[in-house]
């Protein structure tokens, strides 16, 4: 069997050759890489993916505008007396709602990554366990980020003000993408035991919608019915809610913040291992 | 083993059962270090179950295998700084360009940011698709790709590589490209575990071959002691008449042994070891007045080294085949 059925310059065959050789020949293995190096690796990956497909950006942006204007315009004047007024209230929610929203996103990526081949070359590497699913969360946390900065432009852009200035919003969309980061990690856990990436999807929308319209984000609870009420009191959504809008406009309540923080702590807690479990084990 | 060489690979009694089915029934292999050594067998025989294991993507059920001394379940992190994977179970990143999935590797095994990027150039120059460095991955051609494959295997060099089926669905040009870089890879040291169904391959690269099916090893040795076990080569025939194979047969059964019918009705082949006699058999059915439209002297196929170690051809199962690939991914 001849090496090639084309024939080729001698010289640059020989080039080729060397230059092959030169490729193969063993290297010193390098140090492994530290967990956060992995981690931020990672998340680069992520980011060229958005590079190369800036429209997966569309959901993170179209979507939130949508909802701040449809209920600002359609339900502002019915729910508050006037949507000024209703805007205030409702953009810290809104940016909750839009932030937490896109974590669904997290586990259909995972989902979509498992289909394909490339999730074994990863397991078969010698990094930190978790820092393909840390890696991608990290990745998501700059997705969350854009929506929160959408949501925050085209607000005060409609007349937004909140009392406590750049500092508020900003300390907002920390804790906002704070429990975005805990949250996402149920969807990942979700994203490892559906079958498909639509299964994913539709199973997370099917939790995320309710909870969310079932907190304080679009009405005061003391107008709902006992039990709804009780319902949206103990909601750690509207402990969210409560907190960004403390937090904007003034007279955050510490207990809000540590609902918010210990919620996420556990939720991490519990879904990080189990989600680096199941990717780890999953055959 | 008493080990006068070192041993890549040791495995004992590997099992792996997906639901029902058996995809791997007991597994030994011992490769030696430095070696190409190939695992012959058609789909769904198991051998992609085997080499998961064998790179701690699986848990073996019982058995147990050792990666140039480490046990893959209780020194798995060992095992994956030893080794690399390439083929149809662990391949690159299609979203990316070939450039960044190379980058990315680097990265992860701990190369410092200029010397991951030095080092995709040199691996993306060396493999002969710099200009498509850019693109992005699914929009190459199969042998890119396959090539991209190889190099994001050894951006650092492993000590031992999987190869699964590395040239399945290649045209000749690119798989020859790809036997040059394992040809060359074995000589720089690396030890390579390489799956194939085509025996020409195993014989092409490998010193030693494992024939596997139904989960289990069922021949080991050199190219050579199979293909002796098959007789070393087969005369096939090609009729121009289908309507004359019954009387082909006859003919060729006076001067050749097991003579069989093949798939396509015009055609027959023989175990045929020698030029000379193969020439006097085509001669004898052109004296006999049957029209030949082609003959070849060849190696024997898979199939037919299937047929002389099972008694039963090889055949394809691509239930079980998508069991063991659908369990190993994703559904």
């Amino acid at each position: 069997m001849s090496a090639t059925p084309l024939t080729r310059n001698a010289t640059a065959r020989a080039a080729e050759e060397a230059l092959l050789r030169k490729a193969l020949a063993s290297t010193p293995r390098p140090p492994r890489a530290s967990a956060l190096s992995a981690a931020l690796t990672f998340g680069w990956r992520g980011m060229l993916k958005v590079k190369h497909v800036p429209e997966q950006l569309l959901d993170v942006t179209i979507t939130p505008v949508m909802f701040v204007l449809m209920f600002t315009y359609l339900f502002g004047g019915a729910i508050a007396g006037s949507t000024g007024e209703y805007l205030d209230y409702i953009l810290p929610g809104i940016l909750v709602m839009s932030v937490l929203f896109t974590t669904v996103y997290s586990g259909v990526a995972l989902n979509t990554d498992l289909t394909k081949g490339v999730v074994d070359r990863f397991r078969s590497l010698p990094t930190w366990r978790p820092a393909p699913l840390v890696g991608a969360l990290l990745g998501d946390s700059v997705r969350y980020l854009v929506a929160g900065t959408v949501i925050i432009v085209l607000g005060v852009a409609l007349g937004f003000r909140p009392d406590e200035g750049v500092p508020g919003v900003l300390a907002a969309l920390a804790l906002t993408i704070v429990f975005a980061f805990a949250l996402s990690w149920v969807f990942t856990t979700l994203g490892l035991l559906m079958r498909s990436p639509n299964a994913v999807m539709n199973a997370g929308f099917m939790g995320i919608f309710p909870l969310t319209f079932l907190s304080n984000v679009f009405v005061d609870p003391a107008t709902l019915p006992s039990v709804l009420e009780a319902f949206v009191n103990v909601n750690p959504i509207s402990f969210l809610a409560d907190a960004s809008r403390g937090l904007m406009q003034g007279g955050v309540e510490g207990t809000d913040i540590a609902v918010v923080l210990g919620t996420a702590a556990v939720l991490t807690a519990v879904f990080a291992p189990l989600t680096t479990h199941l990717y780890r084990t999953r055959s | 083993m008493s080990g006068q060489i070192p041993l890549a690979i040791e495995a004992t009694g590997l099992v792996k059962s997906f639901g029902e089915t058996r995809a791997v029934d007991g597994v030994d292999l011992s490769v030696p270090s430095g070696s190409v050594y190939g695992v012959l067998g058609p789909n769904g025989a198991g051998k992609t179950t085997t080499v998961r294991m064998l790179a701690t993507l699986l848990r073996p059920d019982a058995g147990s295998a050792r990666i140039l001394g480490h046990d893959v379940v209780r020194e798995a992190d060992d095992v994956r700084g030893l080794v690399s994977l390439t083929g149809q179970m662990a391949s690159v990143d299609e979203d990316l360009t070939g450039r960044e999935n190379l980058i990315l590797l680097g990265r992860l095994l701990g190369l410092k940011r200029a010397g991951a990027k030095a080092r995709a150039t040199e691996l993306l120059e060396a493999f002969g698709i710099a200009e498509a460095g850019g693109r992005l991955v699914k929009h190459y051609s199969g042998g890119m790709r396959r090539r991209l494959d190889i190099a994001a295997s050894i951006v650092v060099t492993p000590r031992l590589m999987f190869l699964d089926e590395p040239t399945t669905g290649l045209d000749p040009r690119s798989r020859n490209q790809v036997w040059d870089i394992i040809r060359a890879l074995q000589e720089e040291g690396t030890t390579i575990l390489l799956c194939t169904q085509y025996l020409d391959e195993a014989d092409q690269l490998a010193e030693g071959i494992a024939v596997i099916d139904h989960g289990k090893v069922i021949a080991e040795g050199t190219p050579a002691q199979l293909k002796a076990s098959v007789g070393s080569g087969s005369l096939h025939v090609r009729l121009l008449d289908p309507d004359q194979r019954p009387e082909a047969e006859r003919v060729l059964a006076r001067t050749l042994d097991s003579v069989h019918l093949e798939a396509d009705p015009a055609g027959l082949s023989a175990a045929c070891a020698d030029a000379d006699r193969a020439a006097e058999a085509v001669a004898e059915l052109s004296r006999a007045g049957i029209r030949v439209a082609g003959f070849s002297l060849g190696q024997p196929s898979l199939d037919e080294v299937f047929l002389a170690l099972t008694g039963h051809p090889a055949e394809e199962e691509p239930a079980e085949e998508a069991l063991a690939a659908g369990d190993g991914r994703a559904a």
